[in-house]
């Protein structure tokens, strides 16, 4: 084993390191935001509006992240293509994060929609009665709260999404495993260069969790 | 004297089951009016279908010359004029005593925040807690905290005010400081319709008293005639268990 | 651009021999049962007695227990997975890595590199789930089964396991579901697993669409499955007048 060839490739490694970043925080804001949409779509009174969002959730939550990764990869393009009738080149990393974004949606769903219902009736009694609107009463009062409680575990599942983006080695994106296995293979490290990959993972994953725990113990305070 | 609240023939079920059975009553404005009656019988959904917080299936209430359950009624609108109070304060734990007094004047009727701010200050120093300003719900004994939620309606301009149970939740020793308030406000001529058990403040304060029972409406007299000889016999037993302590 | 829709292309020949594409899914479907049941049972042997390990007194012990779960937990499966297929190999007794390397179906290899990586890996999960439901019994239960005289294996063996068990049924359910849907990362180091045999249907026949719809709607259905069978397992053991709170 020779690990002395790392730290001449990390900048390299860094490049790799910068995209599952960037792919994560986009993933994790359009995640959750869509998730919201779906929450409030799935608590809504119209059975055709929490349907929909009951069976996107269902659907979703049932078939393998990688399966979304490389449909949506194969698809995307084509379903542009009908749109625009116009060939356009959407690239891997767009339409992996049209995938990651779509899928942790149903997950964050899931999330919100536990913290939007723990918070009690009279809350949104009381913002009524003051005159608020629906959109009012969420926007003020209901989803600071609920994100203040489900603030843990939304992190948690971003920490989930963190070790999933490595998938994205399946349409041959450069993200932070990938590059790991490239430089490896070519200075003839394979070994060294993963289990390296292995150990970064692990300590960003280890250190975020207990951060997590830690905040989760205040907020049970 | 012209009417504030009118409700007509109010009925309303949770699927086959019927908590409100063909409620009829009205308060005028400047009246003050108690509403009593034993637990589940129907006090609590009535006072909340005044401000359409609770939907009802069959009657009307006319709130200011609006009726409540047409459908092209702005509820909001509505809602703003008209202050509530509930059992368990409901202020929002999440933003301080000011924000709190602050948010709906500033989001629902526009207020700039600076005025907003000064109207909930002086409103706060009315109900003797100007100090706890910058504090959190969560820091505020449960009568500071209904003291607060009173302001906080106060501070929308409210043409009647709704006291849902406001001191059923509290400790013994907190009751009086949140009657001490209701009050006052009373005095100044406030149209208020409150929901409660305390029979001291009825027999003060109020005008009128109504009593409920399974749902009716069963006994809506001057306050003299309620507590001096109440016609129904629900109301006797009921007063007569309430004001042995 | 023109999409031939053709719903039928899943009974038309693939052109290798006379398969047609819906052999390629049975096959697929097939591989990915053998690897989520083989991982399964390897995930709740080591998860039962990591979980088991995790509440007992011996800080030894429950700290070897929490140190497995932080390691499994924080590395992504597929980096796991490329450790057991590329890097554990190499470090075989010579005769074992020959045999494992060249005489072994490629196929074979993988399949034992993905269960041993995913059955391990879902250990840390399960072990967290067990490790839960021990920890949710009121405390009394072990105290008393103590006062009866009972060993501290007794105590778990007679006594906290049988009620943590049925505690952990929807948990574990949700675990086995996992297993599944995991089981496809076997796709990238070539398993020919269900996802794998859809990529392929999509890039022979061009019918991107039908060829993921019908791998969504096997997961799916797979999924829905397990679920109402676990909910009737959930409901078999159930003991009359305990966890009402839990039950539907």
């Amino acid at each position: 084993m020779d690990f002395s060839q790392i730290v001449p490739a990390l900048p390299d490694l860094w490049e790799g390191m910068k995209l599952t970043l960037e792919l994560l925080v986009m993933a994790v804001v359009g995640g959750i935001a869509l998730g919201t949409v779906l929450a409030l779509l799935r608590l809504s009174s119209n059975p055709l509006l929490s349907g929909f969002a009951k069976g996107y959730v269902n659907i979703f939550r049932s078939v393998p992240l990688l399966l979304v990764i490389i449909w949506f990869y194969l698809a995307v393009p084509m379903l542009l293509n009908w749109i625009t009738g116009d060939f356009v080149p959407v690239g891997a990393f767009a339409s992996c994060l049209v995938a990651f974004m779509m899928f942790e949606a149903a997950y964050y769903c899931e999330i919100v929609r536990a913290g939007i219902q723990s918070i009690s009736r009279g809350q949104v009694n009381a913002a009524y009665a003051l005159g608020m609107t629906y959109g009012q009463a969420m926007r003020l009062v209901i989803l600071p709260q609920a994100f203040r409680k489900m603030m843990p575990l939304l992190l948690q599942q971003s920490i989930i999404l963190f070790q999933d983006t490595s998938l994205v080695y399946a349409v041959g994106l450069m993200d932070f495993l990938s590059s790991a296995r490239s430089r490896g293979d070519i200075l003839g490290l394979p070994h060294e260069f993963l289990l390296f990959a292995g150990a970064v993972y692990f300590m960003v994953s280890f250190f975020a969790s207990q951060m997590v725990k830690r905040l989760q113990k205040r907020l049970a305070v | 004297m012209s009417e504030m609240i009118s409700i007509q023939n109010v009925s309303k079920w949770y699927g086959e089951f019927q908590v409100l059975t063909d409620c009829t009553t009205s308060v005028a404005k400047g009246e003050v009016v108690v509403v009593c009656g034993p637990s589940g019988s129907g006090k609590s959904t009535l006072i909340k279908c005044v401000n359409a917080l609770e939907p009802f299936q069959k009657g009307e209430i006319i709130v200011n010359g609006t009726s409540v359950g047409n459908p092209k009624t702005n509820l909001p609108k509505l809602r703003s004029q008209v202050g509530m109070v509930f059992q368990h304060f409901e202020l929002f734990p999440h933003l301080t005593i000011t924000e709190n007094l602050a948010i709906a004047q500033i989001k629902v009727l526009g207020r700039g925040r600076d005025e907003a701010e000064a109207k909930g200050l002086a409103l706060l120093e009315r109900v003797g807690l100007k100090a706890h300003a910058h504090k959190h719900p969560g820091q505020l004994s449960g009568g500071q905290q209904q003291r607060v939620a009173i302001a906080r309606a106060l501070a929308m301009d409210p043409i009647c005010m709704l006291f849902d149970e406001p001191t059923s939740a509290l400790d013994p020793e907190m009751i009086n400081e949140v009657l001490d308030v209701m009050t006052e406000l009373a005095q100044e001529g406030m149209t208020m319709m409150c929901v409660t058990h305390e029979m001291g403040f009825a027999r003060r304060v109020a005008d009128r008293v109504i009593f409920m029972d399974r749902g009716h409406i069963v006994e809506d007299c001057h306050k003299d005639a309620f507590f001096g000889s109440p016609r129904s016999e629900r109301a006797q037993q009921f007063l007569s268990k309430i004001l042995q302590h | 651009m023109n999409y031939n829709w053709d719903w039928n292309i899943f009974f038309k020949s693939t052109g290798i021999g006379d398969e047609i594409y819906l052999d390629w899914f049975i096959s697929g479907l097939g591989w990915t049962i053998a690897l989520a049941l083989a991982a399964w049972a390897i995930a709740l042997v080591i998860g039962g007695l990591l979980g088991v390990m995790r509440t007992l007194p011996n800080k030894w012990l429950s700290g070897l227990a929490t140190a497995y779960v932080e390691l499994f937990r924080n590395v992504p499966l597929l980096v796991q997975l490329f450790i057991w297929y590329f890097v554990v190999p190499d470090y075989l007794p010579e005769q074992t890595q020959v045999w494992f390397k060249q005489e072994l179906n490629p196929m074979v290899s993988a399949y034992i590199s993905v269960t041993l990586c995913l059955g391990l890996f879902t250990a840390a999960r399960v072990c967290e789930q067990v490790r839960t439901g021990i920890q949710a019994l009121p405390k009394g239960q072990a105290n008393a089964a103590m006062a009866v005289g009972f060993t501290l294996p007794q105590v778990y063996r007679h006594v906290l396991l049988p009620q943590a068990f049925r505690v952990v049924i929807p948990p574990l359910t949700s675990e086995f579901l996992n297993v599944f849907k995991n089981s496809s990362v076997a796709s990238l180091i070539g398993l020919m697993e269900l996802l794998a045999q859809a990529k392929q249907t999509a890039e022979f026949s061009a019918n991107i669409f039908e060829a993921f719809t019908l791998a969504t709607l096997i997961y799916f259905t797979l999924n829905m499955s397990i679920m109402k069978f676990m909910g009737w397992v959930e409901k078999r053991v159930r003991i009359p007048g305990l966890m009402v709170e839990g039950g539907k």
